[in-house]
């Protein structure tokens, strides 16, 4: 009994991520048990194999060429002496640094809006917008476990004008989260929700979105989790959807 | 170009293509180039260059294709399954065999070869794992017990008949 609970942690264990306690004490029960070391040989044995035979494919020369010059800066011709360049580099270090940290922001923001409206739209271009088709919050919200590294609550849509049509996964900033869609007299709205802390970009905690977007756009922090509404629905049909999300989270 | 032979050979093993494998390595670059500003100093760099090329495997045609075959419940409850008995890597031991392991490896879902790539071939600790394929640790360990049994159910009758039979629908 004792070695079947020993050997359902054995892979664990080889793989050195058990607590050091445990860690030791294992190490200790291997060199007694005649039965558990023997596995425990075999397994590290097939981790090599898998090693070896997992190591497979190389690089050519050529490619590795190819993507040195891809990502190689380019050179720069130097026209005026180093001392010119010092001193418009000390000038632009003193204005640039007053304006610096508000145009990152501002530019990192727009940037996300206009990814999260790129999303919106080539969403609904596709010929599958959604992965799961479901009008059933409760059909939605379980389909994204193991699929996202959070989990959020959907609203009941009950006596509202608002209908659910499904959901997708999707990325912003390499960073995985739900894609919902929406419908309220016949304007699609999607939804998307992310882990704040992952997104590169840092967002008020209620920003507006910038005039030329050419959709509605709302987005909040709540729980740790950054929201975005966005569709070419009304404004108060934005707002309602929102409270509905706010109530529910 | 830190981790370029370990990245071309991982994304060899998700597209089973060369040319797309070094189209994939081609875009982690240039986007991991593009967003080092988003970079956080201090965390893992590896895990974080892992990420944007399995991201970018997920959106291509073939990723979506070997994504969308897969069956979606392959976790489950976070169960670890305890190791069983080792007929099939003893037989593979004494016929010290890699090129079985290759074929078996091909046959499991990207999921389970990914992960078992991950852990075995890259040697990522389990929360590097977590961070490169976003999941919470407790699948990371599930998700590896599968595969591995995966693995092995692949492997054996492969010692029996010389050939794979095991499919996963990909």
């Amino acid at each position: 009994m004792v070695c079947e609970s020993w050997n359902a942690k054995l892979d664990t264990y080889l793989d050195g991520e058990l607590p050091e306690q445990e860690m030791r004490t294992f190490d200790a029960h291997v060199r007694s048990c005649h039965s558990c070391s023997a596995n425990a040989l075999t397994r590290v044995q097939m981790k090599r194999t898998i090693q070896g035979a997992g190591r497979r494919f190389t690089p050519s020369a050529e490619f590795r060429r190819r993507v040195q010059h891809s990502i190689a800066p380019k050179p720069q011709r130097r026209l005026l002496p180093a001392w010119v360049f010092a001193a418009t580099a000390a000038v632009v270090l003193v204005v640039g640094t007053l304006t610096l940290t508000y145009m990152r922001t501002r530019s990192g923001r727009d940037q996300v809006y206009s990814e999260i409206a790129d999303l919106h739209v080539a969403t609904l271009a596709s010929s599958s917008p959604v992965d799961v088709i479901s009008t059933d919050r409760h059909t939605v919200k379980p389909w994204f476990q193991g699929k996202i590294p959070f989990a959020f609550n959907l609203p009941e849509l009950q006596n509202s004008e608002f209908s659910l049509l499904g959901g997708r996964m999707t990325y912003l900033d390499q960073t995985p989260g739900a894609h919902l869609i929406y419908d309220v007299r016949k304007h699609h709205i999607s939804v998307f929700v992310f882990q704040e802390r992952s997104l590169a970009a840092r967002l008020d905690g209620n920003a507006l979105a910038p005039e030329k977007l050419p959709f509605n756009l709302e987005t909040w922090s709540q729980g740790g989790l950054r929201y975005f509404v966005i569709g070419d629905a009304s404004t108060a049909d934005l707002d309602s959807l929102v409270r509905l999300f706010k109530a529910a989270s | 170009m830190p981790h370029f032979e370990r990245l071309y050979n991982f994304a060899c093993w998700l597209t089973h293509d060369r040319q797309e494998a070094e189209d994939l390595v081609q875009e982690a670059y240039a986007k991991a180039l593009k967003g080092f500003p988003s970079f956080q100093p201090g965390t893992n760099f590896r895990a974080w260059i892992y990420k944007i090329l399995r991201n970018a495997f997920l959106t291509s045609r073939t990723g979506l294709k070997a994504t969308a075959t897969v069956q979606l419940d392959l976790e489950g409850e976070e169960e670890i399954l305890p190791a069983v008995s080792e007929t099939p890597e003893s037989i593979l031991l004494q016929r010290s065999d890699g090129q079985l392991v290759q074929r078996a490896l091909e046959q499991l879902p990207v999921a389970y070869r990914e992960i078992l790539l991950l852990c075995e071939v890259e040697e990522m600790s389990y929360q590097e794992i977590s961070a490169t394929l976003a999941i919470p640790m407790g699948t990371v360990m599930s998700r590896l017990s599968r595969a591995r049994k995966a693995l092995r159910d692949c492997l054996w009758p492969q010692f029996q008949k010389g050939k794979p039979t095991v499919n996963y629908g990909l």
